[in-house]
């Protein structure tokens, strides 16, 4: 039997939820009032490296930063 | 064809016939019991092996156990509201909240039936006394158990008048155009959404 529950337009486009929250949660966050814009979005800030691995050897790390310096 | 039909659904379920493991091979978490059972089989087993040392904790141990359901509709809702980043409101006992479920704004009072709602962006009222306070929720879920605890998360909520309506107006404007010039579907559902949570914006700081 198969599901007949109506999905949603981001989930038809092909967009998980994830996606659209995080789209949802930036909106709201690009729409703050000063002190507090500047302190959310510092508060977002993601720094990371990923180092992907194949047949036991890592390769090329790469960086994903939201400071401007690297 | 379907005289067979009874016979062969009474000898399907006559096979199932719950045996030890099929049967509650799990509670379901309604029916845990509130009180945390002391020593667990691992306590044991540990205790049996090594009497003089302190079995190490679980982290079941460290939570707090789930408030029994009352017999009597309790007069306070509690509430949990939680960000990734922060707790807002953290076993907060009120009169009612009002959460904005995407079948529209649902109000949630002591003795609500235990239910599961997608929030959509918009506002989540806190009414205690007559004191309300307002929150814009950008999306999250709401999840009502039968104890009268509500839990809502959130990934972004802010008090209403955290927003500037300045911007508000600007980006309304700026996705209602994209959503006329899309051409991709993603495009499309990006703009949509983009209206929807400006319009929702927009109605919280005007309604």
């Amino acid at each position: 039997m198969a599901s007949t529950a109506a999905v949603p337009f981001w989930r038809s486009a092909g967009m998980t939820y994830i996606s659209y929250s995080n789209i949802c949660a930036n909106i709201v966050r690009n729409c703050l009032k000063e002190p507090h814009k500047s302190d959310a979005l510092a508060r977002e800030k993601v720094h990371f490296t990923v180092t992907k691995w194949s047949e036991g050897k890592p390769e090329k790390p790469t960086t994903r930063s939201d400071d401007p310096d690297v | 064809m379907f005289r067979q039909a009874s016979r062969l659904l009474s000898r399907s379920i006559a096979h199932q016939q719950p045996t030890k493991t099929q049967v509650a091979a799990r509670a379901f978490s309604t029916d845990v019991s509130a009180t945390p059972t002391e020593d667990s089989p691992f306590a044991q087993s540990w205790k049996k092996v090594i009497p003089h040392i302190d079995a190490p904790k679980t982290p079941s141990s460290y939570m707090k156990t789930r408030p029994p359901t009352a017999s009597a509709i309790p007069t306070k809702l509690t509430v949990n509201f939680v960000l990734p980043y922060a707790s807002q409101l953290s076993e907060k006992e009120v009169d009612m909240i009002i959460v904005p479920a995407t079948t529209g704004q649902m109000g949630v009072l002591p003795g609500h039936v235990p239910t599961i709602a997608e929030l959509k962006p918009g506002v989540m009222t806190v009414h205690e006394g007559t004191d309300v306070s307002k929150y814009f929720v950008s999306s999250g879920f709401a999840f009502i158990h039968a104890n009268s605890v509500a839990d809502v998360i959130a990934v972004e909520a802010v008090p209403v008048d955290h927003l500037d309506s300045n911007l508000v107006q600007k980006g309304l404007a700026e996705f209602t155009q994209k959503l006329g010039s899309a051409s991709t579907d993603l495009e499309k559902a990006e703009a949509q959404i983009g209206v929807d949570v400006y319009s929702a914006m927009n109605s919280a700081l005007t309604g």
